[in-house]
Formats: structure tokens, sequence, C-alpha cells
């Protein structure tokens, strides 16, 4: 599945200044690790032991990947993956 | 100056001092760093007493490179004994009430964005926004048309109308997302990477949430320089309720207060209780909910403090405790009758859970406990409907009498 993954401000001097990167996977956690693979910086940013830091949010498609199946949630064809940061609001 | 750089709470690294809130290492939250080693505390105490009559007389612990200036200065609202409170919830304790909701748009939020829109001058800004539950909206509404700088101000669609009206007013841009808080929030810190604008609560929120302290700083100098045993405190994001215990912590540590931190107890609604929760469970993160509560000021899904809430509760010896729907209008009304402070749902969860506390039996015989009301009850007229009936009646003394005849006339 070909998803597009957009990348926050905070991130980008991991990806060489991209905000938006075209990868493949059929979950979140494929997708994710095929970004890692193309840019390395990123893995330790926002994961700790395998995990999801507990300051990043992910969305898939602008739902919380936390009311759906963390990184195991599926992909669709089309989807957008979102990364921001959940120090916000209040 | 004391200001000295953006810190991230979770790995320590060093910021400039600009817009922006998360680490790029870890994605922890930043929060502004001072430099006290110069401070003499009698000296300082000297300048806030000889201060203005609001929240710039706490200015040497604000984050501001220069003076701050504001046209509607929040802060200095009233502390109130509540004895009549304390008696009718059986409390042999000193029962104070913070009234937060008496400042120029009726809620704390007046301070955060005092500051946040005072930074946003200082950084050179003439555009402020916000993701708003309510008060915040007002609030930035009011304090941008005072300032004269552009707004935009996003909300949950459905809003209780008050909010919507009493932000509309002051000729902001009002944004009315059809989602909740934590969708709105999500759009404005995604707007935030793209528009030119000072988002108080988001590029702008390490700045913006040191005007919580503020509450901290007046509590203890209305208290004559002294701590309280115990505060009871909403959480929507747990930002007001860390930042009280990092406003008491500076003047511990700086020496303008002395013994040790107050019990902290948290209050949210049942229908949103994502930090509660967390507490209960013995979770150092929030998982989160999809709200669902008439405290719509506290809808906070996914609250992005509400880790260090949690450590807060735990490491004062306090607790963080829910109360459901029926408890808060039970609550808002026994305030009032009792104080005269008419509040809205959050002023409600919070009494709400007060009298948790109270029955079961936390708050020890003379302890001195503030209670902090954050908002104003003209802001959620709804949830006082059912809470009394009028009594109709023809304009003659027969109709009166007829009306109250089972009451003895008092001579």
């Amino acid at each position: 599945m070909a998803v597009t993954v957009k990348i926050p401000t905070q991130l980008r001097a991991a990806t060489g200044g991209e905000a938006e990167v075209e990868v493949a996977g059929s979950t979140v956690g494929e997708v994710l690790d095929a970004v890692f693979a193309a840019h390395g910086d990123l893995r330790e940013r926002i994961t700790q032991d395998g995990d999801l830091r507990r300051f990043v949010n992910v969305y898939v498609s602008g739902e919380d990947i936390r009311f759906q199946q963390g990184l195991d949630t599926a992909i669709a064809e089309g989807d957008e993956v979102t990364i921001l940061p959940a120090v916000a609001g209040g | 100056m004391s200001i000295e750089s953006l810190k991230c709470k979770e790995c320590g690294a060093a910021y400039e001092l600009d817009a922006r809130f998360a680490c790029e290492n870890c994605f922890g939250p930043l929060e502004v760093a001072y430099d006290h080693t110069s401070l003499d505390a009698a000296e300082a105490k000297r300048r806030i007493q000889a201060g203005s009559q609001g929240i710039w007389r706490y200015a040497d612990f604000l984050p501001f490179v220069g003076r701050p200036g504001d046209p509607l200065e929040p802060g200095l609202t009233p502390l109130l004994r509540a004895d009549r409170l304390a008696e009718r919830l059986g409390l042999d304790a000193e029962l104070w009430i913070k009234n937060d909701a008496a400042n120029p748009t009726h809620s704390f939020k007046d301070r955060v964005v005092a500051v946040a829109v005072a930074k946003a001058r200082e950084l050179g800004f003439d555009t402020v926004a916000c993701a708003s539950t309510g008060n915040l909206a007002n609030a930035v509404a009011a304090h941008a048309a005072a300032a004269g700088l552009e707004s935009y101000v996003f909300v949950p669609a459905n809003l209780e109308e008050q909010k919507l009206l009493a932000t509309g007013i002051y000729g902001t841009n009002l944004v009315g997302v059809r989602g909740n808080y934590d969708d709105v929030n999500r759009l404005c810190t995604q707007l935030a990477e793209s528009r030119p604008w000072a988002f108080v609560n988001v590029n702008l929120r390490p700045y913006y949430a040191e005007g919580s302290k503020t509450l901290a700083y007046e509590t203890a100098e209305q208290l004559g320089w002294e701590l309280p045993d115990r505060v009871v405190c909403p959480i929507a994001s747990g930002s007001l309720f860390t930042k009280l215990g990092r406003g008491f912590q500076e003047w511990l540590d700086l020496g303008l207060l002395s013994g040790e931190l107050p019990v902290f107890n948290g209050a949210q609604a049942q229908g949103c209780s994502p930090v509660a929760t967390a507490f209960a469970e013995g979770w150092d993160v929030c998982k989160p909910q999809k709200p669902e509560t008439i405290a719509k000021s506290l809808a906070i899904g996914d609250p992005a403090d509400g880790p260090y809430a949690v450590e807060q509760a735990r490491t004062t010896g306090g607790a963080i405790d829910s109360v459901g729907d029926e408890e808060i209008k039970d609550a808002i009304r026994l305030l009032a009758e009792t104080t005269g402070i008419f509040t809205e749902t959050a002023g409600g969860v919070t009494i709400g859970v007060l009298a948790k506390l109270a029955e079961r039996g936390d708050i020890a015989s003379g302890e001195r406990v503030v209670v902090y009301i954050t908002g104003e009850g003209l802001k959620t007229l709804d949830a006082t409907r059912d809470r009394f009936q009028m009594h109709e009646i023809d304009p003659d003394l027969a109709s009166f009498e007829s009306e109250f005849e089972q009451q003895e006339v008092a001579v």
C-alpha cells in the first residue's frame, strides 16, 4: 500500500527538509519502518524500545491510532499518515 | 533579565527563546528556563508589593526580555474564606475559594493569554490564534482586540452558545470546527506549521503556560506569604495543575516561601477523565478518550500535560478524582448557595471532587485548603436549568400569600 507520511517541522532536519515521505506498508508499524529505512535519524527521535515515545501522536487519515490498533492499525490505499507532537493545546 | 532558554522537560535539550514548543530530539514539551541566581528574596517581595494590581507584579518570574504590558491586565482575583461551604461538607478545615472567574473575560485563561499575547508582540507577531474549548477563545479574542492584533479562534462547532457569543463579539475570526477539541487541536498544530501566527497554546505554549504560575504566586501572597496545605484544581490538559506546582516550587527554591509543596488534588469529569484514569491505574501515560461531558471546558481527551499531572498528584500525596454530570450540577448549586459564587461546569467538577474528598475523609482537621474556581457560571447556563423553581404569581398580595402560605411571616 502506497501512503504519504506527513513529517512535522520539528523532524524535518532528519528528512533533509522534506515535509512528506512516500512509502509503502500495510500497517502503521510497517509504514514507520519504511520511513526509518529512508531516514535513519527519525527512529530514535520518535520511538523508544520499539514503541512510540509518549509525546508522539500518529494519525491515519485524521484518526489517532490509539483509538485504533496502535502500530498494528491497518493502512488502506491512499491513506495519509500524520506524525505530530502531542504537547499542544489546553 | 532572568529568562535563559527553552528547555525540554524530557531530555533537557536547550533551545533559543523563539516560537517553538516541542523538542526536536524526543518531541517532549519545552519549558522556559530562568536564571534567578542574582535574585534576592526580600527585594523580590518588595518589588512585587510595589507592582501593578495584576499579574505584571510577578514580571520577574514571567518569560519576557523586556517589561510586559497588556491593556487588559488580569489577576489579583479574590481569595475568599468559605466557612459555610466547609460546614455543609462537614469539614473542620480552613477552606478558601480562589475565584478566578473575576478576570476580564471571566476565566483563568486571561492569565495565560495576557502572557502569550505580550510575548507574541515581543516576538513581532501581528496575528494570534488558538485551539479552544471556549474560555480560551473568549480570552484570545478580547486580548487581541485590546492589543490591536488580528486573531483566529478555533473551537468545536457545538460549543455552548454563551461561549460562542462572548467570543465573536470581539471581532475575531471565529472558526467552528466540526469535531471535538482534540480534532481542533490537531488541526491547529498542523496550521501552526504553515501560518506565520502565534498560536498561543501551540507554538507559544511554553510562554503561555507560564501565566498559570501567577495563580500560585497570588495564592501565596494573599495568604500572607504562606502555602496552603492542599489545593484542589480542575484538570483539562493538566497545564494549570502542573504550573501551580511549578509556581509554588519556584518560590520555595528562591526563599520567598518556606515549607513544602501542598498536596495536589486534581478534578476531572467522568465523561472525560484520561488523567484520573491514568492515576487510578498507575500508568505514566494517559490513554486518550472521546469526551462526553457537560464540562466542555475540561473536555480534552488527549491531555498534553497529563503524565506530569499524574506525577505531581503522586509525589505530593494527592489524587485525581472524577465526578459525573449530575454531581457537577449539584456542586454548582452547592457553591452558589454557600458562597455566592456562581461557577461554570468546570467549577462544578472541582467542587464535586472537593465534596468527594470530604466524604472520603481525606481532608484532616485544621488543614488549609485552597480550591480553584476557574470560570464563570454565566458561560454555561444550561447546567443550572433544572436546579431550582421560580414562583410565578399575579401582581397582588393575595397571590403572593397563597404561594407562600405555608411559611410563617417573621416579625
